[in-house]
């Protein structure tokens, strides 16, 4: 069984079909690219799988768990997490804060203990300090931990955003564009930890990216997207040789 | 027959706060920002026209141009001294001089006019108008808002629609940025804003002291908060939102006075716009704002 | 580290509380206090907590709230109720009192939980003036409020006295727009500094935990919090509620501190609402330290400037604006952040030649 199984999807916003009839089965431990040009409906997908939005048609399982419609919070209990293409970081929390957000409904005390400083609250925001510090080194993000979020570099705050995702403990990683804005240097990095993540961390990772040598670098299959419909899938190498794919991206 | 006495004054009252109110919407439709001062510059108005009319004996609408100049010439000014320095701010800090603003007025009207409420003598000098053999009486005062309240509307509608600068107005309004790129002053578009909203909130000062002829440095506070209620009610930002909520909010509150209780009136108006806002996060005409993921 | 940073910042703040009671009392026992000052001491600990109470709301969760003014109403009549109700049956006008307070708290808390409900769906202005209409709703409704206590219970109406139909041992508790009268005057300084600092413990704790932090994820990005797992609705309830509660332990306050207690537009009025959000937002949105210290400049500023009459309020008008155009002006930011520069460059060759 597949790790998400997503069938027959569809949305449409003022009668424009923004996703149609999209499916798609991604294995566990699989590295998946999400491709298609500008507009093809990618970012919508991922709004769909962690509830942004609620599908018109279609079912989305996890594990064989039917999600379809749940809640943003829901489906990031069930294991989903994600990134942002414009990034979303608590800007004015530290780095660790962020990450500790993250591990928000894994590492809990009650309010009452916090206000109060009852001996759990040291216990817990010690092994959240821990965890937190871990997820930042993996992000070589360790040495600014008391920077304000918004203070990091452009490329640090994708990385960020990443750590506070894994932060939250998920079975499915979803980043959207993790590369964008970043330089030739960088990307090449990030294909590195995003292997290290999928390896170290046990993950099933989703992404969205337009950059063509990271999609063939790491992904092991791919959905192409054009007009919200599915266009192709399949193993990388035959997906990008396609003739269909070339003509969607460059046109006739 | 009371009962359509009460429906007229309330509507009376509601075209009042309908005029007041246009000035809270466009300057939020513009600029983004709770211009909390505004309904102080009704009482300023007030009072523009209580010297000129009152101490001075002159006629009652050369009471009403000098109002309309000098409150115009004031929101200019508060919006060059006070709001503009703080474009780009948060909308809280602007919030935060609005009241400064507001309090500044009170206090100046409170130095020269002291805090004893002055009688004010109605800008309107016709007869009432008595229907079916006298059992229904509408005061010329009411009749003279209600008109001045459509005209306003209309003359405002066909300048923003018509007007070069009405345009100007719209594409501020809709994207700031791009209207600057399209090489649109957007600071004296603001400016003009104020202008208008200024000097209709003298007009509304002319009518509201007219039906309520007392006068005192916070006379212009709770009718301010009122329309902005109305503003809100109606949709802010939009023109026909600010005369419906306006009206609306009239209405409901000389009806819930007349038979409800007089001291219950204000809960019963702001319980209708909580109902509102929830049934209708932005307001009867406000348009929804989806936010991108 | 930043664990200690926190606790030294906390720490200053408490004991820039603790040092004002101490100037207090040598002051009093120097024989330097006035009339005038000593009147003002324990509403300037109201004031604080109103303020630190709000900048929850305001600054922590990030929601623009016009009606605090009525969670104080709130806490004010119902702890000013029970200690007029208990007056015979617990005589300790002290213990009185702090029932008072834990009563004004829960349901000041409560209605915060109540309006917040359905409120809290709302975004800026429009949450904004819905908190303005609930503030201005509960001060009405407390205004035509005629509540009496005889031998057979209590007896409620919302006309007049009259209409309470109490037997001749009644005695009327809350008279409508007259409110309730002869109410203890129980609140002393040292009762508000610790309330004060009590106040202080419980945000300032708060904000630097597990659920302040969550509180502040949903302020900086509420979709980012969502998608990691934070209740949204929860935590905004949360810090609603508590804001709530504190401003009602502040009414409580303020209610003993007066033998009469009237809700007027100026005492819960939406004026007051403003009032408080000025010293929060020139205190610094989330700096709690900085609220309680605005609090306490510009209570104290009108009063110092009594000696100009009629001219302070004006004064206290242009302060604000000034003070609110040299804060946040981009272009005033843009200044004094050139000013910095060149002080730090005059500096730098005197440090390079002193090495």
């Amino acid at each position: 069984m597949a790790m998400l199984e997503v069938k027959n999807l569809g949305i449409s916003f003022g009668g424009l079909k923004a996703v149609d009839d999209f499916s798609v089965a991604i294995e566990k431990g699989q590295l998946y690219g999400l491709i298609g040009p500008n507009g093809a409906g990618k970012t919508t997908i991922f709004n769909l799988l962690t509830g942004v939005y609620r599908p018109d048609t279609g079912t989305i399982l996890l594990n064989g768990q039917n999600i379809t419609g749940k809640k943003t919070i829901e489906i990031n209990q069930c294991g989903i997490a994600r990134t942002f293409q414009n990034i979303r970081l608590f800007k004015d929390l530290s780095v660790l804060d962020n990450v500790k957000a993250g591990l928000h409904n894994h590492y809990r005390y009650s309010t009452v203990e916090g206000i109060l400083r009852l001996p759990r609250y040291y216990k817990v925001e010690k092994q959240m300090d821990e965890r937190a510090m871990e997820l930042l080194k993996v992000f070589d993000l360790d040495g600014e931990w008391d920077y304000k979020a918004s203070n990091l570099p452009y490329g640090k705050q994708r990385k960020l955003e990443i750590a506070r995702a894994l932060a939250t403990e998920p079975k499915l990683l979803l980043l959207d564009e993790p590369a964008a804005g970043m330089n030739p240097n960088e990307t090449a990095e990030l294909m590195e930890t995003i292997r290290f993540v999928r390896d170290n961390f046990d993950m099933t990772i989703l992404l969205i990216e337009h950059d063509m040598k990271l999609v063939s670098g790491i992904c092991e299959r791919l959905t192409v997207l054009n007009f919200g419909q599915v266009l192709t899938q399949g193993e990388t190498s035959e997906v990008l040789n396609d003739k269909r794919v070339i003509t969607a991206y460059l046109g006739e | 027959m009371s009962f359509l006495s009460y429906l007229i004054n309330g509507i009376s009252l509601g075209s009042i706060y309908a005029i007041i109110a246009l000035g809270y919407t466009m300057v939020y439709g513009i600029a983004r920002m709770l211009n909390f001062a505004h309904g102080d510059i009704i009482m300023v108005g007030g009072f523009a026209i209580f010297t000129i009319v009152s101490t001075m004996g002159l006629p009652p609408f050369l009471g009403i141009l000098v109002a309309v100049a000098v409150c115009t010439v004031l929101g200019v000014t508060i919006e060059r001294v006070a709001y503009r320095p703080l474009r780009g701010a948060s909308s809280l800090a602007v919030l935060i001089t609005a009241i400064g603003v507001s309090y500044l007025l009170q206090n100046m009207a409170l130095l020269i006019f002291g805090s004893n409420a002055r009688q004010f003598t109605s800008v309107v000098t016709l007869p009432n108008l008595k229907l079916a053999d006298g059992a229904l009486t509408i005061s010329s005062v009411t009749i003279v808002t209600i008109i001045s309240c459509i005209v306003i509307m209309a003359a405002l509608t066909s300048f923003i629609n018509k007007t070069k600068i009405g345009q100007a107005m719209l594409a501020v309004s809709e994207d700031n940025g791009a209207a600057t790129l399209m090489g649109i002053d957007v600071n004296r578009t603001i400016a003009i804003t104020f202008a208008i909203g200024s000097a209709l909130a003298a007009i509304a000062g002319a009518l509201l002291c007219s039906t309520y002829p007392s006068l005192t440095p916070y006379t212009g506070s709770m009718p301010g908060i009122k329309a902005f209620v109305a503003a809100v009610f109606g949709g802010i930002g939009s023109i026909p939102g600010a005369l419906i909520g306006g009206i609306l909010l009239g209405v409901i509150e000389n009806l819930s006075k007349a038979y409800i209780s007089s001291q219950l009136s204000d809960a019963i108006v702001f319980s209708v716009l909580i109902i509102v806002l929830l049934v209708r996060p932005t307001g009867i005409l406000g348009r929804k704002i989806n936010e991108k993921v | 580290m930043n664990k200690n940073k926190v606790r030294m910042q906390n720490g200053i703040t408490y004991a820039i509380v603790v040092g004002c009671w101490i100037l207090v009392q040598i002051m009093d026992k120097t024989g330097h206090m006035t009339s005038l000052l000593r009147g003002i001491l324990v509403p300037l600990c109201m004031y604080s907590i109103l303020a630190i109470s709000l900048n929850l709301t305001v600054g922590i969760l990030g929601e623009l709230s016009l009606g605090h003014a009525g969670f104080m109403c709130v806490g004010a009549f119902s702890g000013a109720f029970l200690t007029k109700c208990l007056e015979n049956l617990l005589p300790n006008l002290q213990l009185r009192f702090f029932l008072a307070i834990l009563i004004g708290a829960a349901v000041a808390g409560i209605c915060g939980i109540l309006i917040g409900i359905p409120v809290l769906r709302l975004k800026g202005d429009y949450l904004a003036i819905v908190t303005l209409a609930f503030g201005e709703i509960i001060k009405n409704l407390i205004n035509v409020m005629y509540i009496g206590l005889d031998k057979s219970g209590f007896h409620f109406s919302i006309k007049d006295t009259m209409s309470l139909g109490m037997d001749e041992t009644g005695v009327v508790i809350i008279k409508g727009a007259q409110g309730i009268t002869g109410t203890p005057k129980a609140s002393t300084f040292l009762i508000a500094v610790v309330l004060l600092l009590i106040t202080l413990f419980i945000v300032l704790n708060l904000i630097h935990s597990r659920t302040g932090r969550a509180i502040m994820s949903i302020r900086d990005n509420r979709i980012a919090a969502e998608s990691i797992g934070i209740n949204i609705t929860k935590y905004k309830l949360m810090a609603f509620s508590i804001s709530a509660a504190l401003a009602g332990v502040a009414g409580v306050l303020y209610a003993h501190n007066l033998s009469t207690l009237a809700a007027t537009p100026k005492n819960f009025g939406y004026n007051m609402s403003i009032m408080i959000l000025v010293f929060v937002v020139l205190g610094g949105l989330g700096n709690i330290r900085g609220s309680m210290i605005a609090a306490v400049v510009l209570t104290l500023l009108p009063e110092l400037l009594r000696g100009l009459n009629d001219y302070r309020m004006l004064i206290y008008a242009v302060v604000l604006i000034v003070m609110m155009l040299f804060n946040s002006s981009p272009r005033a930011i843009e200044l004094r952040s050139v000013l910095l520069e060149r002080f730090r460059r005059k500096k730098e060759p005197a440090a390079k030649e002193a090495a």
